[in-house]
């Protein structure tokens, strides 16, 4: 019987809502999208948590500027604080190295750091997520019982149509979706907007491609005078108001 | 302290096995602590007995075990124990495979043809191997 299963729920019982940044494609902000979240909502006063579930290739450390750390141990792991958010990430303990993980170890990845941080009584998780509908998204699903999924895309054809496969798997087991992101938006498309109409889910708006945005990178001070940001905050304040 | 943790674990698990069970109380409880976590034995039995106290598990017996990890390479079948890891690796790598033993993954390779992709094929982490309980009128 593994022993961790059983602690989960408690250790995520102080956390009032638990938002999934997910997209099923890779390359399209959510790393980005999830972190400024973060420090969006942090900016705002709540107390917020920014769990990294992208085992192979983890981000948001490098997005926030966090250097070589590793957390502190207190009757389990306190996840260190940047710019007031409670940060959790696998890089902490792997470095640089690669993370070669098949589907058992993935799941018990996410388990063992799930039920051995300790996050304080939030008022948001933010979760980015991995691309894929593999393991890590069934996991967050099964283990983060109380997600709310908000979806990110590019306006692209390729994208999107991997996209709406994640929209389906999601809304076809009843899971709470928040709704659609456009991101990266170069040209002047309603492909986006079909496509959340399509899958009966709420467009929330775009995001235009901010040439600026990657030297902001590693620097969330920075980062939070982007436009990028700014556009976030428009978005993120209809939906999580 | 990562050890308070996982025995808050094993306690938490327990309590919600009786409950489900409807059972009145667990007399013995056996765990298994796989080698790949390096668990420090007496700060884990000293944790447990804490958390016990405030708990119906007070009087429970609790049994613990180690289970020596074997890693077994995928690509070329080779056998081998962490012990012989646990002679060269470095601390720091020891501490990060003692909170997420993946990441054995990300320091080991097989001794023998080199690959990181192996199974850990015992003694992994923690495990509750049974609860020995008492129902209601038992």
């Amino acid at each position: 019987m593994d022993p961790r299963i059983s602690i989960i729920d408690k250790r995520l019982s102080q956390i009032k809502r638990i938002i999934a940044v997910a997209s099923g494609k890779g390359g399209v902000g959510k790393s980005l999208i999830a972190s400024t979240m973060a420090l969006i909502l942090a900016e705002k006063g709540y107390k917020v948590g920014l769990l990294d579930l992208d085992l192979y290739g983890p981000s948001s450390h490098i997005i926030l500027g966090v250097e070589k750390t590793f957390p502190e141990e207190e009757k389990g792991i306190v996840p260190p604080k940047v710019k007031n958010v409670e940060f959790m990430t696998i890089a902490f303990f792997a470095e640089d190295r690669p993370i070669p993980l098949r589907g058992d170890d993935v799941t018990n990845v996410i388990l063992e750091i799930l039920s051995i941080t300790r996050w304080s009584n939030l008022g948001f998780l933010v979760v980015d997520m991995p691309p894929g509908i593999g393991d890590e998204v069934l996991d967050a699903i099964r283990f983060l019982k109380r997600s709310e999924f908000l979806i990110v895309t590019t306006p692209s054809k390729v994208a999107i149509s991997t996209v709406m496969r994640l929209i389906k798997l999601l809304v076809e087991i009843k899971a709470p979706v928040l709704g659609l992101i456009e991101n990266m938006k170069l040209i002047d498309t309603d492909l986006v907007i079909k496509a959340a109409n399509e899958a009966n889910i709420k467009y929330l708006g775009a995001i235009p491609f901010d040439h600026n945005l990657e030297r902001s990178i590693g620097n969330p001070d920075e980062l939070l005078k982007t436009e990028f940001t700014n556009n976030l905050r428009n978005i993120l304040s209809k939906v999580l108001a | 302290m990562h050890e308070w943790s996982l025995a808050e674990s094993v306690i938490t698990t327990v309590l919600a096995t009786l409950e489900k069970e409807k059972a009145e109380e667990a007399v013995e409880v056996k765990v298994v602590l796989g080698e790949l976590q390096q668990i420090e034995t007496d700060i884990f039995k000293f944790a447990l007995d804490e958390i016990k106290k405030e708990t119906k598990l007070k009087d429970t017996k609790f049994i613990l075990e180690i289970e020596e990890a074997v890693l077994k390479c995928r690509i070329c079948g080779h056998e081998w124990s962490y012990k012989e890891n646990l002679k060269e690796l470095d601390e720091s790598y020891v501490e990060s495979i003692h909170f997420i033993p993946e990441l054995a993954h990300s320091f080991i390779k097989c001794p023998k043809c080199g690959s990181p992709d192996f199974e850990v094929i015992k003694g992994r982490g923690v495990w509750i191997e049974y609860i020995k309980a008492k129902k209601r009128g038992d």
